[in-house]
């Protein structure tokens, strides 16, 4: 009860609102601001100066104390200032696999014509990303926020915050943007060989290097890999052709859920399927993907690995 | 990524050496040779480590360290606790904490020991240029506080001493109020160290010996500052400022007496009261001073029989007070038996041919008056000189050998022998020392009265008139007691009292106002110049409470001000270099004639234009599509604003 109080008073009180979309600007309410571990040692050393003018009736000495009190309290303002009206916005995520570590890029932009140095960009207080915005410029740091699951991931709760220029006051803000980066399932580290293909068994694995081995040319579809464009035909104006490579890349090759053993549970089938799907787009083969529920006609290039990766980050087990 | 950015560079440890080094060089001439010595080893122990990224000391080493200065402090001072070991014990921390930071986070308390070392300087010199100083390193000092912050960019020195600069200068509203209205407490909180005030200090003592006052008259340091209410001071030969009376005599040395006599005496005034406010520079002793004979008793301070002021602390700051004295008096209230037979008191046996000169030149004259005059009669026209440089006496019969061997004396010999006649031919003799004349300074209009201005004489009691100074030395030299010191003594006796070019004394006297201004004002501002102030803007009965009052408005008020104004700062944006060059393209090509309409985007314009001045259209394309560049194109860069300025720059319509 009391918990579930101060959890609605801390919500109340740093607006927490859950992810933003677009941009958000640190305005005066945004940003809070305390003395810091520092300025509270400053405060300790300005009282024992005061008692010392005091008590040795110095003059210049309560002159220096007050001179000091005076800075300590100008350094809200300045530290404040630092933070304030500062344009945060989501950068690009790159997917990465489960395990690694997801690099969340956030656009920091300083309109106004004050340089702001020393600005720390920190998900859980423990790793803080420093960057310097001068002004009317922006700058781009990346917070990295480990991905142990496959799925969405969200970096949750960004604080940024600065204790420029003297490090007596701690000012920060929360900055909760709607980015989002997925998370691809942990590829299988056990490469197990990928299925047969479904048509032409036999002229499969075993062969060599497909690419090697241009066949024709055929007109070009959204998805095929640039690299596979042939640019020179385009050069002479015949419009976009994509090469077609002898092998496997005709080869009919279904990655299926199916195929994979029951015993490995859902996770270690995605898993295995991903491992599949890597293998297959560094082979540079046509491949399908089918999952339960989703269906992905077979196709080569970067697209097409993409796609199935997306798929099976994303897969919901539904049918379990 | 956190440790790297919290590392203490070496650039670090420059900007902090150097503060450090500031700080703590005034103090060397009060350090143990031996803590400044341990402290150069260190610091440049530490710069080395820096420089050749070694590793810091081991704790125990450090341990080590602390524990044999602790001792060697002991030994050097006798104590720990106490001002000049305090702040040696400060040195030596500092120089060790250095020796154990690694982070930019220890650095920090180095930051704070550096400023509270600011402070600790104060102890000793609170003048124009030492506060000049040390705000130059407190200035210095922030600086290198704002170099702790940077993470990433690191802006250069400019930067940071610009930023600790403006953040100084803003602070001075702020400081400025606190220092008006924070509540003043009487200090001290609790008892200080016994050598809280120790130091070079020179004036007058409670005792006399021949050679002792002359030994001041080359001190050109301030004894007190007077200003007088009316515009102009007494003549200097009426100016004698009562210092310690001495009644005890042993044959050479003048001493006061141990318990002063505190029974208030009556005098006659013959004239109205001279009015006028004494500063007197700290001298270690009770005694306050205020010209013949004062007429009231400053606050907290006591007059004696003898009517001497007696502070009731030792005066170890400096004390302001409004004084009153009559000029012109009769001292003739009776004074008890044993106060006469104290100013008769003589020593055994010494001297015995100046008191055999006392009765016969007694037995000559009519009454008492008559001697008195005998006696300066003796010393204006006997070959009496007065010197500054007066040959050492022997101790046992000190003043017959001035009387009647060296004949060559300084005021305290004249006053001396002079007292000493007359008590032995039964006249009450007591010696008063204090100061006699005193510089008027016309740049600040007040009297500066110096150690050099020293002076003793002598107080006779007689029986209708009660105690009357008589100055034997005005005998001797009359211009002592009517233009000072500098013009009595023989020429080329001391250099530096008389030759001074005119514009050297000039420049010297404005210093001195300066500095007498400061002390008022700054140093000066106590509880009860807060009072007086606080009753000149209506407040009447300032309590702390309505102080801290309106410390927190005036407070609060001057924050908000600052506030406003920074806060203003951060929606004035500079005005954007690449709009302005566009603004001033098109600008040149509305005064041909061609303005750009509001609707018209750049692109619109820029075929507009090249239609219309076909012989322009290529410089008008490449600053147009510049333009768009910087505003719409993904990737801004730097070199193609400065492109702009300069197409823009040399393009004529």
């Amino acid at each position: 009860m009391l918990l579930a109080l101060r959890n609605r008073f801390t919500t109340w009180l740093f607006q927490w609102r859950g992810p933003e979309a677009g941009h958000i600007v640190l305005v005066q309410r945004r940003i809070f601001i305390l003395p810091s571990r520092h300025g509270m040692t400053y405060v300790g050393a300005l009282t024992m100066m005061l008692t010392g003018s005091i008590n040795y009736n110095l003059s210049l000495g309560f002159i220096l104390t007050f001179l000091l009190a005076a800075l300590g309290i100008n350094s809200i303002l300045h530290t404040f200032r630092n933070l304030a009206r500062l344009r945060i916005a989501a950068g690009r995520v790159q997917p990465v696999f489960a395990g690694d570590i997801a690099h969340f890029a956030l656009i920091i932009d300083n309109p106004t014509a004050l340089d702001r140095y020393a600005i720390g960009v920190t998900r859980d207080k423990r790793d803080t990303v420093y960057t310097d915005v001068l002004a009317r410029q922006s700058a781009t740091v990346t917070v990295p926020v480990p991905a142990s699951q496959r799925g969405i991931l969200r970096p949750g709760r960004l604080t940024l915050y600065t204790n420029f220029p003297l490090g007596l006051c701690y000012a920060w803000a929360y900055a909760e943007l709607d980015m989002r980066c997925i998370v691809y399932p942990r590829p299988e580290a056990a490469r197990v060989p990928l299925p047969l293909p479904a048509a032409q068994a036999g002229t499969g694995i075993a062969h060599g290097s497909g690419q090697e081995d241009f066949s024709g040319l055929r007109s070009y579809h959204p998805g095929d890999s640039p690299r596979h464009i042939a640019w020179k035909a385009a050069a002479r104006g015949q419009g976009l052709l994509t090469k077609q490579f002898s092998g496997r890349a005709d080869t009919e090759l279904w990655l299926d859920w199916q195929a994979t053993p029951d015993t490995l549970g859902v996770e270690g089938r995605l898993s295995q399927l991903a491992r599949w799907v890597i293998d297959a787009h560094a082979a540079a083969l046509s491949f399908g993907l089918r999952v339960p529920g989703v269906t992905l006609p077979p196709a080569p290039g970067n697209a097409q690995r993409e796609r199935c990766l997306e798929t099976l980050a994303l897969f919901q087990n539904d049918a379990s | 990524m956190t440790a790297a950015a919290d590392r203490f560079h070496l650039r670090h440890i420059g900007w902090l050496m150097l503060s450090l080094v500031l700080v703590t060089a005034p103090h060397v001439e009060r350090l143990p040779w031996w803590v400044t010595l341990l402290a150069v080893t260190l610091f440049t122990w530490r710069i080395y480590l820096a420089l050749y990224g070694l590793k810091l000391p081991r704790k125990w080493l450090l341990l080590a360290i602390v524990a044999g200065a602790l001792g060697g402090i002991y030994i050097s001072y006798g104590r720990i606790l106490g001002r000049d070991s305090g702040v040696t014990l400060l040195v030596v921390l500092l120089a060790l904490k250095l020796m154990e930071m690694a982070t930019l986070r220890d650095a920090m308390v180095l930051i704070f020991i550096a400023y509270f070392l600011v402070i600790t300087n104060f102890l000793y010199s609170q003048s124009i240029p030492t506060t000049i100083y040390m705000l130059g390193v407190v200035w210095l000092i922030t600086a290198t506080m704002v170099g702790f912050q940077f993470r990433t960019l690191q802006p250069g020195y400019r930067y940071q001493l610009r930023t600790a600069g403006i953040m100084l200068l803003q602070s001075a509203p702020l400081m400025l109020a606190l220092f008006v209205l924070f509540p003043r407490v009487q200090g001290p909180l609790w008892g200080l160290p016994q050598d809280a005030y120790a130091g070079g200090v020179t004036g007058l003592s409670d005792e006399m010996t021949p050679g002792s006052v002359s030994n001041l008259i080359l001190s050109d340091a301030v004894a007190f500052r007077v200003t007088f209410e009316s515009q102009l001071p007494p003549p200097t030969q009426q100016l004698y400022w009562r210092g310690p009376v001495l009644w005890d005599f042993d044959g050479y040395t003048w001493s006061a007496p141990r318990v002063p006599y505190l029974s208030q005496r009556q005098y006659e005034a013959l004239d109205s009261v001279v009015e006028y406010t004494v500063t007197v520079e700290p001298h270690g002793k009770r005694w306050l001073f205020a010209l013949d004979l004062p007429a009231k008793t400053p606050p907290r301070s006591v007059m004696t029989s003898d009517f001497q002021l007696l502070f009731q602390t030792a005066v170890v700051n400096r004390v302001r007070y409004d004084m009153a004295s009559h000029l012109r008096y009769r001292n003739n209230s009776e004074p008890p038996r044993y106060e006469l037979q104290r100013a008769l008191q003589l020593p055994g046996r010494a001297n015995p041919r100046a008191r055999e000169l006392a009765r016969s030149m007694r037995k000559q004259a009519a009454d008492d008056r008559a001697y008195i005059d005998a006696v300066l009669s003796m010393f204006r026209n006997q070959n009496f000189y007065y010197t500054t440089t007066p040959p050492n006496l022997d101790t046992n019969n000190a003043v017959d050998e001035f009387l009647f061997t060296s004949r060559a004396g300084f005021c305290e010999h004249y006053a001396s022998s002079f007292a000493m006649l007359m008590r032995a031919a039964g006249v009450p003799a007591r010696i008063v020392t204090g100061y006699q004349g005193g510089e008027l300074n016309t740049v600040g209009n007040y009297m500066i009265v110096r150690q050099a201005d020293a002076h003793a004489w002598v107080e006779v009691w007689l029986k209708d008139e009660g105690w009357v100074r008589v100055d034997p030395t005005a005998a001797v030299s009359p211009a002592r007691v009517e233009a000072g010191v500098a013009t009595a003594v023989p020429q080329g006796e001391t250099r530096l009292l008389r030759g001074e070019y005119r514009w050297l004394h000039r420049a010297r006297l404005t210093w001195d106002s300066l500095a007498n201004s400061w002390n008022q004002i700054v140093l000066g501002y106590t509880l009860d110049r807060q009072r007086q102030l606080m009753q000149r803007v209506g407040i009447d009965d300032a309590t702390w409470q309505s102080l801290v009052t309106a410390m927190f408005v005036v407070t609060g008020a001057i924050t908000l001000a600052l506030a406003a104004v920074m806060l203003r700062k951060l929606h004035a944006m500079r005005p954007d270099p690449v709009a302005a060059a566009y603004a001033r393209f098109c600008e040149r090509l509305a005064r041909r004639g061609l303005a750009r309409h509001p609707s018209e985007g750049p692109d619109a314009f820029r075929k507009r234009a090249a239609a219309a001045r076909p012989e322009l259209a290529q410089p008008i394309g490449t600053i147009s599509e510049l333009y768009i560049r910087l505003r719409y194109g993904n990737v801004v860069r730097t070199e193609d604003a400065a492109r702009l300025q300069n197409e823009v720059e040399a393009f004529r319509a």
